[in-house]
């Protein structure tokens, strides 16, 4: 029952970073390559009527890490204090920036929460990035320096950064250039997500610009990608354990070949949702690559004294989690029941819509 | 270690203060838009599609910042609150995870189809919408007042030998003795604001001689449910609800009422400042035996006071929750009031011509949040030093990584950013209600 909620946490993990993905990726675009209000006004209606149902991925995400994982999420959302707040405080920004624009008929109001919801959606595309780099790193559980442990064996504090930024000093921060490096990641996938989604979703005078992009972002993303691999051998030269112990494994990471060779092709393709299908293969492969790199584990510990959390130990108690299985089931089947009735009735191009 | 409580107990208390003010107002006003769509469907008068149209505007506005402000509360439960979270989470785990996936869709689904509008998905299915928002707004309350129920009176756990709470029995969760009792009393409450807007705005309009027609009807909607809503507020829920803090919080219901003495036929005080040095109420207004009667029903029954109790137990500040609850209770005699002389004179067809009358509903306007607060603090400060009523101290329950500095740097970013969203907030609701429901354009929401 514990695999089944990691599952589906992971799931809806997936979910999000696949559709809410896109929208971030639509702000980056729209901070560097919007020009004109037209260009601005397609952007935002490829992402209005969906972007709200898209962020309660991650906070439901999260509902269900407190019911499943609750020694987890209370671990991790104290251990990652100051990013986990700050990235609060973007959403906050990029959700009043998207909505607020349009309620005032000024230049510099619209001026002003454009580059708000641009610069936000750019910072929080990082911050999930390094979130997960730092997951993939580990932390150090129970604080311990010296030997002696400053906090009971399951919590940690992470600050922002250490001294000389790298991920093996014994003060790990949550920006090094490990995580940096999987931040960066996060912003050129998410960028090639959300430029594919507004090709999908409008026939903006950008799709065509759009399309090179997608193609110079992929090449780089393979480079970014396999330094990245290269990087996680050094810092966790076991991380490949599960993949050769089981090797039906390989599909996720040739899930996400595939992905990117489908996006370096992007011009050839004459449907506008193709290319929206492979950047959302190439996220969902390389994510889930990551989960079962990790698995059982949740959070590693990079000391030798605490046990990382893992899918066995953080889990509630099994009544919970059996309970907490039927509903969840039946409020999975009306969330999707919701979401394939909002893409029903905003089919097509969205150029022409009055996003209020 | 104490400063870290403190700020993790403000910024908690800041953030939740402050995001209270916008759902206090959409969980009442869906049920305003749903009736004004439902009527019109029914008759067919443009009028009330209108109406609908334009309190949709100012639903929408609060509605966004309700959003973005609440998400930070689901957060804090891990980030400042990480021992409780890891200590409780096998059994608030449920209903906060229900929370999300029951209600939050639900709302952002309909919302994104309400606000696009009639002309794309059509009359049955805008009020439809509506109608799901509603339920939305409804469920996201009951399972945060399920939430916050089992703190006050948990049910249906054991405790590990390890110190956790474990889940035993997920449908007494929903049967809690306390929910249904807090549940209506605080949905009851959640009306009597947005009524109390929709009439205010009303009057605004009356007295500023604009968009009469409108003025009159949201007054009339306004103090109709109004009364309804504020009667049952106190009677039945107010009341049953006292009555559980009486079963099973007897500490938190003398120290609200600020009986120190254990008394016969006990007093109920009207007004006086609570004097914790000579443990005594200062200038008291008294009206004799009636906390007697109203708590058990007997004019002469024995109330145990506040001195008779262990002071470790006592709630952590006694004039606080003093304040909080006789704030609450004055105010909603003052609301009953006005409603129900609004609603004479409505009868009487007087209503719309005394100017008085509409100078009082417009200046009620901010008074049911100051009410609505002052509830929820009186539910807060009655439960101190608990987390969970008699079993977690709030001491306790705090993250042990997360130091004294840190707290207070986000406490004070979250004060300033919401100094932003306030200003933002009153600016927009303000263009809304400046330009009117005249000029809504029935078929969509354009640009203010």
């Amino acid at each position: 029952m514990e695999i089944l909620w990691a599952v589906i946490l992971v799931m809806m993990l997936t979910i999000f970073i696949v559709m809410d993905g896109a929208d971030f990726g639509a702000g980056i675009i729209h901070l560097f390559f919007a020009k004109t209000e037209k260009d601005k006004k397609s952007i935002i209606n490829a992402i209005g009527p969906f972007w709200d149902g898209n962020e309660v991925w991650l906070i439901a995400g999260g509902g269900v890490l407190f019911l499943a994982f609750p020694t987890l999420y209370a671990s991790s959302f104290s251990g990652f204090y100051l990013p986990l707040i700050m990235v609060l405080w973007l959403l906050i920004f990029r959700g009043i920036g998207l909505e607020l624009r349009n309620l005032v008929d000024n230049n510099i109001w619209k001026t002003i929460w454009d580059k708000a919801f641009g610069i936000s959606s750019l910072l929080l595309a990082l911050f999930f990035g390094a979130a997960l780099g730092n997951v993939v790193r580990g932390v150090n559980l129970g604080g311990i320096e010296n030997g002696i442990a400053k906090y009971e064996s399951i919590y940690f504090f992470t600050p922002l950064w250490n001294e000389n930024f790298s991920p093996l000093n014994i003060h790990q921060g949550v920006l090094d250039w490990f995580t940096v490096i999987i931040g960066v990641i996060a912003i050129v996938a998410l960028s090639i997500q959300g430029a594919t989604w507004i090709i999908f979703k409008t026939n903006s005078d950008l799709n065509s610009q759009l399309k090179n992009l997608i193609k110079k972002l992929a090449i780089s993303l393979i480079f970014l990608t396999l330094l990245s691999i290269l990087a996680w051998f050094y810092v966790k030269p076991n991380a490949l354990d599960n993949y050769f112990e089981h090797l039906v494994l390989w599909i996720f990471p040739l899930g996400s070949v595939i992905g990117i060779i489908g996006l370096i092709r992007i011009k050839s393709y004459k449907q506008d949702y193709t290319g929206f299908i492979f950047s959302t293969l190439f996220i969902v492969s390389s994510f889930a690559s990551t989960a079962v790199a990790l698995f059982p584990v949740l959070l590693p510990s990079t000391n030798d004294v605490n046990p990382a959390l893992t899918v066995y130990n953080a889990a509630a108690s099994e009544y919970s989690l059996n309970v907490g299985i039927v509903w969840w089931i039946i409020s999975f089947v009306l969330v999707i029941g919701y979401f394939y009735f909002v893409h029903r009735i905003f089919k097509g191009k969205l150029d022409d819509l009055d996003y209020h | 270690m104490e400063d870290a409580l403190l700020y993790d107990r403000l910024q908690f208390a800041f953030t939740i203060t402050f995001h209270y003010i916008f759902p206090q107002l959409t969980m009442g006003l869906s049920f305003l838009i749903v009736l004004m769509k439902g009527i019109y469907l029914k008759k067919g008068d443009e009028k009330y599609n209108k109406a609908a149209k334009f309190w949709s505007k100012i639903f929408a506005v609060n509605f966004v910042m309700g959003v973005v402000t609440g998400i930070p509360l689901e957060f804090q439960f891990g980030t400042n609150w990480a021992k409780f979270s890891e200590l409780t989470g096998n059994v608030i785990g449920q209903t906060l995870a229900m929370e999300g996936m029951f209600a939050f869709f639900l709302e952002s689904t309909f919302l994104g189809l309400f606000l696009f509008g009639e002309k794309l998905i059509g009359k049955k299915l805008h009020f439809l919408s509506a109608l799901m928002l509603f339920i939305g707004t409804q469920a996201s309350g009951l399972f945060i007042i399920a939430t916050h129920s089992w703190m006050q009176h948990p049910v249906g756990y054991e405790i590990l030998a390890n110190g956790k709470f474990v889940l035993n029995n997920f449908a007494d969760l929903f049967l809690n003795p306390w929910l249904w009792p807090s549940y209506f009393h605080n949905q009851a409450a959640s009306m009597v604001t947005a009524t109390f807007v929709v009439s205010g705005i009303g009057a605004f309009y009356l007295l500023d001689g604009k968009h009469l027609e409108f003025g009159k009807l949201f007054i009339k909607i306004g103090i109709i449910t109004g009364s309804i809503s504020i009667v049952l507020l106190i009677f039945p829920f107010g009341d049953l609800l006292a009555k559980q803090v009486a079963k099973n919080q007897p500490i938190t219901l003398v120290a609200m009422e600020g009986l120190f003495e254990t008394t016969e036929g006990a007093p109920m005080v009207l007004i006086g400042q609570p004097n914790m040095n000579e443990r005594k109420i200062d200038n008291a207004i008294e009206v004799p035996y009636v906390l007697s009667f109203l708590t058990y029903n007997r004019w002469n029954a024995e109330i145990k006071g506040l001195n008779d109790y262990d002071e470790d137990l006592w709630p952590t500040n006694v004039p606080a929750l003093y304040y909080a609850y006789h704030m609450m209770v004055g105010l909603g005699t003052i609301f009953i009031s006005i409603m129900l002389l609004s609603a004479f004179l409505l009868w009487k067809k007087r209503l719309y011509e005394q100017k008085w009358m509409m100078w009082i509903l417009m200046f009620a306007i901010p008074f049911p949040y100051i009410a609505n607060i002052a509830g929820w603090y009186v539910s807060e400060f009655g439960r101190q030093p608990w987390l969970v009523y008699n079993l977690l101290r709030t001491s306790d329950g705090i993250s042990p990584s997360v130091s004294t500095g840190n707290t207070l740097f986000t406490l004070l970013g979250f004060v300033g950013l919401y100094f932003l969203l306030g200003v933002l907030f009153l600016l927009l609701v303000g263009k809304v209600i400046n330009k009117g429901p005249d000029q809504i354009n029935s078929q969509k929401l354009e640009t203010l």
